[in-house]
């Protein structure tokens, strides 16, 4: 026990510290606030399916896109020390590629939704790779890289589908976006848990994370150890282009409506928050994928704490600011070595009262 | 190396720039010869047609109007924001239009441009949206009454006769003239007693954050039963809570859903009685720009009001949804 305890304060959780931390203070908080804010129940809704409701429902839900994108942003910043802003246009791009063949076929199907969905995949994957490829070829800092994008995506958006706004309505995209009839548990949260599974495994059976810790840390000298770090660091873009066709669907499913401009709005800021709160180095090399998705989870508890709290949204993004301006501080490595050498301090201190109690 | 390293960044910082404005002004003629003889030029200053039905259906129908076969040639610059969109204006006056028409992300910053056009010669028309600027800064403002809109719609309200309201109240972007509109009638209900304000939350006309605002009101407990949503987007995202709670709504419903612009298939849920209420918000005002710059149409009062309809659902028709609906 005591040794768990002392093992905890060495960094025994390491980098996840601070987010279950900080987890941990959204709970306490909430529980002295109202502790109804946590109650759980099952209602039916208007498709007649039992269904889980609540604020933690609504919390783990909401965060689904943000958490698929923050597994992503993870590798990307791993591998190349700088982050993608483009993946909220990015994923109005690729959700407009998925709403494009639902609209051109002439009834939605299983196959056609399923057809859709790879068609998004592989416009994302494009798009990751022409970011990637200006990172990883050309050396171009990975924020001045997607800037071009950032920029440029919604308009593209924007033209694969001309109108404004298109709708596509079937019980299919609603069961992605919503609730699968007998479950009762919102479908983009088994998606996030199925993208989470796909990357242990890959993790557990390839070389992935070894190669992008090491092409994070050191480039040439992982180079010089055979691994090719522009491939690397092209393969994270594609990958995160895959999370953000995944991002993209479950986005337009949950309405049945594609908005190019305020899809995913400002998410790449969230997903790259994330990172950080998820004790990831954002100039590259180590990681840890959970870290981020717990990160994903803290902010959106952060703003359905506020919702719950009647903050008026205008205000929301401020004091979001001030709970994250905290979180990154106690983070960073100066607070972190501060803290340790008081621990030190107090121990020897310990150790010498003790040493005189012998005597 | 350093030094080297700064050069190529300031490049790429200049493509980026070029780039960003390439994109935003489509069909920025390069061969444009001074003289009265050629078309007549148009710039116009506009949120994306992205934004919503009513936008697309606004840009429709300026490039319809303002075409090279009625003798204009048209320059466009779309952004939902207000920096960018006084860049492109001033963009606009350097590049020489004669007229410059802007619908404004938001009301206020525009003093500045609009005194430079004056002093340039153009003849500044507003749509869709007023901004606080002095009247003699532009030739007219041709543009819907939002808070006759919110007004019609709130008598709509009252007019059902519920027992009680107990409102939740679903903001467009905060500042805009749509918002300001819309707000203010439903504000007086507020402040009057007479209606019970259960949340009045900003969704940026976001149909997510829409659907989050209500989950949480829900979540909370709270006792709603009226909907207004300050668009055709956010009503539906409020609808989706709804559903996904299993809450009533539309004609016979617990709960009152009320949007506004009028997309065709909002009109849609209406008819089938998803809803009860959709405001107009007319999106055709190039012919009466059109008729006023070429002396067709006088100006008699600066601020022109585009004629508005409110729809109940129970009483809607599927000519009103041709006639009147925007989009596909």
């Amino acid at each position: 026990m005591k040794d768990n305890f002392r093992r905890f304060f060495k960094g025994g959780l390491g980098q996840l510290t601070i987010p279950i931390i900080a987890i941990l203070f959204l709970v306490g908080f909430n529980l002295v606030r109202d502790p109804s804010f946590f109650s759980i129940e099952i209602t039916q809704n208007n498709n007649g399916n039992m269904v889980l409701a609540g604020n933690l429902i609504s919390i783990i839900n909401g965060a689904s896109e943000l958490a698929v994108l923050a597994m992503g942003m993870t590798l990307v910043t791993a591998a190349c020390g700088g982050q993608d802003i483009s993946v909220g246009a990015a994923a109005a791009i690729a959700g407009s590629a998925f709403v494009k063949i639902l609209k051109v076929s002439p009834n939605i199907t299983g196959v056609t939704v399923a057809a859709a969905f790879l068609f998004a995949c592989v416009v994302a994957m494009i798009f990751g790779a022409f970011n990637g490829t200006l990172v990883s070829v050309f050396k171009i800092q990975p924020m001045i890289a997607t800037l071009i994008l950032y920029t440029c995506g919604r308009s593209i958006a924007y033209w694969i589908n001309g109108g404004a706004t298109p709708t596509v309505s079937s019980p299919i995209i609603t069961a992605i976006g919503g609730f699968i009839p007998g479950i009762p548990v919102p479908t983009p949260v088994l998606i996030v848990i199925t993208v989470a599974i796909i990357f242990v495994l890959v993790f557990h059976f390839t070389s992935l994370e070894l190669f992008t810790q090491s092409v994070g840390i050191n480039g040439s000298a992982a180079r010089l150890n055979g691994i090719n770090s522009t491939f690397i660091k092209l393969l994270s873009f594609i990958i995160l282009g895959l999370c953000v066709a995944v991002a993209g669907t479950i986005g337009v499913s949950r309405l049945g409506l594609i908005n190019h401009e305020t899809l995913l709005l400002d998410i790449e800021m969230d997903a790259i928050l994330a990172v950080a709160i998820g004790g990831n180095n954002l100039g590259g090399g180590k990681f840890k994928i959970s870290g981020s998705i717990i990160g994903a989870y803290v902010i959106q508890m952060l703003t359905i704490t506020l919702y719950a709290m009647k903050v008026p949204s205008t205000d929301v993004k401020a004091y979001k600011a001030i709970v994250i301006i905290l979180l990154v501080v106690i983070g960073s490595p100066v607070i972190k070595s501060k803290f340790q050498k008081t621990v030190s301090r107090v121990k020897s201190n310990k150790q010498r009262v003790s040493m005189k109690g012998a005597e | 190396m350093t030094k080297k390293k700064f050069g190529s960044l300031l490049l790429i910082a200049s493509l980026v720039t070029t780039l960003l404005f390439s994109a935003c002004t489509t069909g920025g003629g390069t061969g444009s010869s001074g003289g009265s003889k050629g078309p007549i030029k148009v710039g116009v200053v506009n949120n994306p047609p992205s934004e919503s039905g009513y936008r697309e259906a606004n840009v429709k129908d300026m490039e319809a109007v303002f075409s090279a076969a009625n003798g204009y040639e048209l320059k466009t610059a779309y952004s939902l924001k207000n920096d960018e969109q006084l860049q492109a204006a001033q963009g606009f006056i350097t590049e020489g239009v004669d007229y410059l028409l802007i619908s404004a992300a938001e009301t206020t910053g525009w003093d500045e441009v609009l005194k430079k056009a004056k002093e340039a010669g153009i003849k500044v028309f507003l749509f869709d949206r007023m901004i606080d600027v002095d009247e003699s800064l532009y030739e007219a403002a041709v543009v819907s009454d939002m808070s006759k809109e919110g007004e019609t719609a709130v008598n709509w309200l009252l007019a059902q006769n519920l027992d009680e309201y107990n409102v939740i109240h679903i903001q467009g972007a905060m500042g805009s003239d749509a918002q300001i509109g819309r707000t203010g009638a439903l504000d007086a209900q507020f402040a009057s007693g007479k209606m019970n304000k259960v949340v009045q939350q900003t969704a940026t006309w976001d149909e997510a954050e829409a659907k989050k605002i209500v989950e949480s009101v829900i979540n909370s407990g709270d006792d709603f039963n009226v909907i207004y949503a300050e668009n055709d987007g956010m009503a539906k995202g409020a609808v989706a809570a709804l559903d996904e709670a299993g809450i009533s709504h539309g004609i016979n419903g617990k709960v009152v859903v009320m949007g506004f612009d009028c997309n065709k298939w909002a009109l849609r849920e209406l008819k089938a009685g998803n809803w009860n209420y959709d405001g107009q918000c007319s999106p055709f005002q190039a012919q009466i720009i059109s008729d006023i710059i070429q002396g067709k149409k006088t100006v008699t009062s600066k601020k022109i009001i585009n004629e508005e309809k409110g729809f109940d659902a129970k009483t809607l028709t599927d000519d009103d949804i041709n006639t009147y609906g925007l989009g596909e």
